[in-house]
């Protein structure tokens, strides 16, 4: 079958779940079914198609299974909102569309990847000039402590969420060109070979601004993530482990500082560590909103309450039992109403994109594709592991969304863009014999 | 480039494992941790949307029920009736946790136990429904403890020695379940200097009076080391743990049988039996009567107290330590501290034979349907003494009733085996709390009952206790008890 037809049918599962979810949501709430949920699933299939549409023509060689995947967190993010609030679900669909628009304009726009590395510092710049806008006074919006937000009258985005693929395109098109020095020589200590300190700069460099970072965003997840997708980055394109160690001790010296001096790091470190200790769970922005995570996910088991069933209020107040249930916490809602079966099924549908990411990356012929396919593919896990994790006290939790599922319309942009550029990626790698395989 | 890439998709795996193994943990390996935190309101929150299942008494009156409030949640009620039964029933609120059969029936009222058809309901979409709690509460003679309580403060505990029905629980001052919502009415009845929430008849410590003399015939009895007949010296004072003892008014009774002693209550006797079985005797007696441990009752554990000596600290004393007065603690008196409950299992097992059956609140669970789920068995406890024994002793009590201190609770027709108590708590004012602990009818025992008044000056077990004892075993053994 065509790569392209697979993609199409591939589509056509994932608007029935959407169907379906919306099926059992409307049965928990008014004990009907109706034939909303089908004219639901049919719009969404309609979208999907177009979306579908778009690569054919555009992109005919790219991989068949990313966007069917996306598609199925999309349309499983979208059930999961509905269900916690009904106008933000028609909000988040209002996104999708965008989103969809936005995928198709950056497919048409860029066309051929290596356009983007004629931008390189154009793009390093907005990146760095987006992640620092929370700080700009006027329009920088601090939430729970950390600066994410930016607000410019009534809209607020997320700068972070396109940040991070800034920054991965241009560190794909540094890396290019710096890797043969970087493992040009280097020097044996013990088991770990040093690169000539004159190369170590650049990684001082991100090092420093992933630390600036922390101080000016003070968000350990975040900065992890830049971080992590760096150091992916840095490995793939040099193939040495060393480079890794490195920045993880500096990453851990630095996070360990920050996490002792600035106060707010510091608080997310404690909720993190005693998220059941009485005054840190009366504090405001305390370890409240950990411990009902904690408490919903317990609740769930292992197959889950059921769409619908979830407590996300406290009754006869406007207070939450669980705050952000549709953004930060959103995993806890899964794993309450669909056990942990529901969130090992949507953790291994972003372990196949990730798959399809690195799939890509193998596939592609020239140095900067691959990178660019690996980085993408270690900043969009490293996303999903930073949320997940804090939700599930792996790691201190932080405001990071959950790709293509939490609401948000900053993160579905950005998602879909990093998913055109995934594709854009894919057909280049494929184009000419590399179908007969897959 | 492509061996890193493979590498940092399978270290991406490994992160991914890592999520897993987190959410698996609280899941699945350690969600009970979580569930069982204190914080953790949600399992209180989840049951306020289940239609919580209706509370009953004996008759079918309706005690407790949930209703439909704002927020498609279901709240409690309680009706005019639970007013006089609110320390059985107890109550159930999200802000105030729950209390008394409304906690010990809480998975059954909330309808735990049917997983199936819990799962059935959501499948069809229906509101999850518990089942309905039928307790063994005779709301008529309920109202007439109360009654002849008259608002002073005590209890009365009667049952079916046989079944080990709880028929009465009656406790004064009391509470309506309903004015609990607010927090303030609940904080002020918390430190009300009366305690009116709480339960006399499981939770007070009371000095048991002669009322114990009980427990030492049957173990002098049952020992083989007397009869009923046995010759004793009723001389008063005698010397007791090296104290004087004498008995009330400094009374001589000369050589008289155990019967005599016991029909008139003569504590040198009896503090001399309880020094002659000893420590041993009298301890394997009073655990097999249930003390020293919490009752067998379907009811939180909390919310009851182990009857027996206790110490200075209020804790429960070895029953073979040496802080023990043996003879005194024989008449009931010393640091030994019961409840009405313990009391009213003290006659009923006495009546039933020698045999202790487990006390209980529930006669059954019935599902919304109406269909029986459980129907409580009568549940044997302990052989306590000899049927041979028993029977013994129970001649001994009518003796009581018939002619001695007890002859206010005689009834018209009906033979009655009991036995007073007065417990001193002060001298010089007179200050007494009277007991009367009974069964009837003495041949074919229907009702047990232990009754007893916190505080009366001048009052005695014979002249208090036992006319209340009286009414309450005519409400049970009128005309409607045979329903039982």
């Amino acid at each position: 079958m065509k790569a392209r037809n697979r993609e199409l049918l591939a589509l056509v599962p994932a608007s029935l779940l959407l169907t379906a979810g919306f099926a059992a949501v409307f049965v928990q709430r008014n004990d009907v079914v109706t034939n909303v949920s089908l004219t639901y699933g049919a719009i969404f299939l309609g979208l999907c198609v177009a979306g579908h549409l778009v690569i054919r023509f555009t992109l005919p060689d790219a991989d068949p299974y990313l966007f069917p995947l996306a598609a199925t967190l999309a349309c499983f993010g979208l059930v999961m909102i509905y269900r916690i609030d009904e106008n933000l679900a028609r909000e988040q669909a209002q996104w999708f569309v965008v989103g969809l628009i936005l995928f198709a304009a950056t497919i048409i726009v860029v066309r051929d990847i290596s356009v983007l590395e004629r931008y390189r510092y154009l793009i390093a710049t907005t990146g760095i000039v987006l992640l620092l806008l929370p700080r700009l006074p006027g329009i920088g919006a601090q939430v729970n402590g950390a600066y994410l937000g930016v607000k410019v009258g009534p809209i607020t985005f997320q700068p972070a969420e396109f940040a991070k693929i800034a920054i991965v395109i241009f560190l794909a098109s540094y890396l290019r060109d710096t890797r043969q020095l970087l493992v040009s020589a280097g020097r044996k200590i013990g088991p770990i070979t040093f690169p000539p300190l004159k190369h170590l700069g650049p990684l001082l460099v991100v090092w420093g601004a992933a630390m600036l970072l922390l101080v000016f965003i003070r968000d350990l997840g975040s900065s992890l993530m830049f971080f992590g997708a760096f150091l992916a980055l840095i490995y793939v394109a040099t193939d040495r482990f060393s480079f890794v160690a490195i920045g993880l001790a500096l990453f851990a010296v630095g996070a360990w500082f920050f996490s002792s001096t600035v106060g707010h790091v510091q608080d997310r470190v404690d909720t993190w560590r005693h998220p059941f200790d009485q005054a840190l769970y009366d504090k405001v922005g305390g370890s409240y909103q950990v411990a009902q995570s904690l408490f919903a996910q317990a609740d769930g088991g292992l197959l889950g309450k059921g769409f619908g069933e979830s407590i996300l209020d406290l009754p006869g107040s406007t207070a939450q039992l669980l705050p952000a249930a549709h953004t930060d916490l959103i995993y806890a809602v899964i794993v309450n109403e669909l056990g942990l079966v529901g969130a090992v099924g949507m953790l291994l549908v972003y372990l196949l994109i990730v798959e399809r990411a690195i799939k890509t990356s193998i596939m592609a012929r020239d140095s900067f594709s691959k990178l660019l396919a690996a980085g993408l593919g270690a900043v969009f896990a490293l996303q999903v592991f930073v949320i997940v994790g804090g939700v599930t006290k792996v790691i201190p939790l932080t405001g990071v969304t959950l790709p293509f599922i939490s609401y948000g319309g900053s993160s579905i942009l950005a998602n879909f863009v990093l998913l055109a550029l995934l594709l854009l990626v894919s057909d280049k790698a494929r184009r000419g014999g590399w179908e007969r395989s897959r | 480039m492509n061996t890193p890439a493979r590498r940092l998709y399978l270290f991406v795996t490994a992160l991914f494992a890592v999520l897993v193994f987190a959410t698996t943990w609280w899941t699945v390996a350690r969600p009970n941790s979580l569930r069982d935190n204190p914080l953790n309101r949600r399992a209180l929150l989840e049951e306020q949307r289940i239609h919580r299942g209706t509370i009953r008494a004996a008759d079918g009156t309706v005690l407790a029920r949930s209703v439909k409030a704002p927020g498609d949640i279901w709240v409690r009620r309680y009706s005019a009736a639970d007013s006089e039964t609110s320390h059985a029933v107890g109550y159930s609120y999200t802000t105030l946790g729950q209390a008394g059969l409304e906690r010990y029936r809480n998975d059954e009222l909330v309808g735990k136990n049917d997983d199936i058809t819990t799962l059935l309901d959501q499948v069809l979409g229906r509101q999850q429904q518990g089942n309905d709690v039928t307790t063994t509460l005779d709301l008529n003679a309920q109202k007439v403890a109360l009654q002849q309580l008259a608002g002073r403060k005590g209890s009365v505990v009667a049952m079916e020695p046989a079944t080990g029905k709880v028929r009465v629980m009656a406790s004064v001052p009391g509470f309506d379940a309903n004015d609990l919502r607010n927090p303030k009415v609940f904080s002020q009845l918390n430190q009300a200097k009366d305690s009116p929430l709480f339960n006399r008849s499981t939770q007070a410590s009371y000095p048991p009076g002669s009322t114990f003399k009980v427990v030492t015939a049957a173990a002098a009895l049952d020992s083989g080391q007397y009869t009923p007949n046995s010759i004793l010296d009723g001389k008063s004072p005698i010397k007791v743990s090296g104290v004087d003892l004498a008995n009330d008014n400094g009374e001589q009774f000369g050589q008289i049988t155990l019967t005599t002693a016991l029909t008139h209550s003569v504590n040198t006797v009896f503090a001399k039996i309880g020094e002659d079985l000893g420590k041993p005797t009298m301890a394997k007696y009073m655990k097999r009567f249930g003390f020293y441990s919490k009752p067998p009752l379907d009811y939180p554990s909390s919310q009851m107290l182990a009857s027996g000596e206790y110490g200075r600290n209020g804790q429960l004393l070895s029953p073979t330590s040496g802080l023990i007065d043996v003879g005194r603690m024989a008449i009931g008196q010393d640091k030994l501290q019961v409840t009405p409950l313990q009391m009213a299992e003290v006659a009923a097992t006495v009546a039933n034979g020698g045999v202790r059956v487990a006390p209980r609140l529930t006669d059954r669970v019935v599902d919304p349907d109406g269909r029986v789920v459980e129907r409580i068995a009568p549940k044997e406890e302990a052989r306590v003494m000899s049927q041979r024994s028993a029977r013994e002793l129970g001649e001994m009590m009518q003796n009581v009733v018939r002619e001695g201190t007890g002859t206010a609770a005689a009834l018209q027709g009906v033979d009655v085996a009991g036995k007073t108590g007065t417990a001193q708590k002060n001298v010089q004012t007179g200050l007494a709390q009277p007991w009367f602990i009974a069964y009837a009818p003495a041949n074919a025992p229907k009702i047990a009952i232990a009754v007893t008044v916190e505080d009366s000056i001048g009052g005695f077990g014979g002249t208090v206790a036992a006319p209340i004892a009286k009414a309450v075993l005519e409400a049970l053994l009128g005309p409607n008890a045979q329903e039982g």
